[in-house]
């Protein structure tokens, strides 16, 4: 329902143009669309020439994984034992980080909604390359129970490249296990390249996100 | 329960009075006096918890009903207060000077039905949904189906098929 007098709805007040004063008394404009983001595009990062050098890197990237601690839907309740004693996802060299700088394997755990894939998009883009996304759950594949949700998405992969689809509703943390090591075989063989393929494909990739989430109120590039 | 109904008919016009349990009761009054029904409950009968506020669209009558829902911690027992609004023009006075939370009730009947609580606070501002442009989703004609078949991108489906005929095919090919 269309409304005159929304505060908000698509602009994000700490995005706005406005004047700072610093701690010495000089004023000065800031622009936090321009000054705090960057506006390059993303990079396609060419895998070496020597393909002992790109196999020794990809057992390497295989064997450091660092999961991106973000919940979303009910499968993020799985995460929580997969990564404690119970199914102890450390002697896999699986451990979690609390910020994407740091991270590379985005876990999305479960349904999506709109609100929700707005800050998926923003973390997925500030992650690290090379990175991996695992999607669990048939939520994430065609919307699951979801289906005719308003407000869910349904194919993940319309919005971010997705590596590893693990099926179930919700899957156990073994079937977790399953797929980590499925990504593992996957990256030694060099065809985790999704990270590449999010910056070949990024036009298509971002007219999907925009269809989706209507108050773009961010700027388009996040790193 | 019963005397605390009979108690409150003198004073209101009390409709449609359901004993669903020993320990919870439904009335309907008009929608003028369910703010000040819900403040004589609250300072005078001892309903000092407010449980929530929903609504139910119906359609057929154009109107939608909102729920009140009260709770007496001493005696143990919730009442419930439902009034008529109507669906065209949806607005109701609003009650966030009784209870803070009923603010982001009506916040979020706002969104999701459009019903209008003037003086709310941040009534206008999302609450769930972020930049919708359609109608309130929760109205019951709205179609979520064909809403997500049309906005998301829906994976096709695999192809089925039908045992009866597959192994027709397969074990009389010729007919």
């Amino acid at each position: 329902m269309p409304e005159d007098n929304n505060i908000n709805k698509f602009e994000n007040p700490h995005y706005a143009k406005r004047e700072v004063t610093g701690p010495d008394g000089e004023v000065f404009t800031v622009d936090p669309m321009r000054d705090y983001f960057s506006d390059a595009r993303p990079q396609v990062h060419e895998p070496n020439s020597i393909p002992v050098i790109e196999n020794f890197l990809n057992w390497a990237r295989a064997e450091s994984l660092w999961v991106l601690g973000f919940g979303t839907g009910c499968g993020s309740i799985e995460i929580p034992p997969l990564l404690t004693p119970r199914f102890d996802a450390f002697r896999f060299g699986i451990q979690s980080r609390p910020t994407p700088r740091q991270s590379n394997v985005f876990i999305i755990s479960g349904y999506l909604a709109i609100k929700t894939l707005k800050r998926v998009v923003r973390s997925y883009e500030q992650m690290q390359n090379p990175k991996y996304v695992l999607a669990l759950g048939s939520c994430t594949i065609n919307g699951g129970m979801y289906f005719d949700s308003y407000n869910t998405i349904k194919r993940l992969d319309h919005y971010i490249p997705v590596d590893i689809y693990i099926a179930g509703c919700m899957p156990r943390p073994e079937a977790l296990l399953a797929g980590f090591n499925k990504l593992k075989e996957l990256i030694k063989k060099g065809k985790a390249e999704n990270a590449n393929e999010y910056a070949r494909n990024f036009d298509w990739y971002k007219a999907n996100q925009k269809k989706i989430i209507k108050d773009w109120n961010m700027p388009d590039y996040n790193w | 329960m019963k005397d605390l109904i009979e108690k409150l008919s003198k004073t209101f016009e009390l409709k449609d009075v359901v004993f669903q349990r020993p320990d919870l009761s439904f009335v309907t009054v008009k929608k003028e006096t369910v703010i000040s029904l819900v403040t004589h409950l609250r300072d005078y009968e001892g309903f000092s918890h407010f449980v929530l506020l929903s609504c139910v669209d119906w359609i057929e009558d154009n109107l939608f009903q909102l729920t009140y829902f009260l709770n007496n911690p001493d005696q143990k027992y919730d009442l419930a207060i439902r009034c008529m609004i109507d669906r065209t023009e949806p607005t109701m006075t609003s009650a966030h000077h009784l209870w803070k939370q009923i603010a982001t009730y009506q916040r979020e009947l706002k969104e999701m039905y459009g019903i209008d609580f003037p003086g709310s606070p941040r009534l206008n501002e999302n609450f769930i949904l972020e930049g919708w442009d359609n109608i309130p989703p929760m109205r019951r004609d709205f179609d979520t189906k064909k809403y997500a078949e049309e906005t998301f991108f829906p994976r096709e489906r695999p192809k089925t098929n039908d045992p009866s005929k597959y192994m027709k095919s397969k074990l009389y090919p010729d007919e």
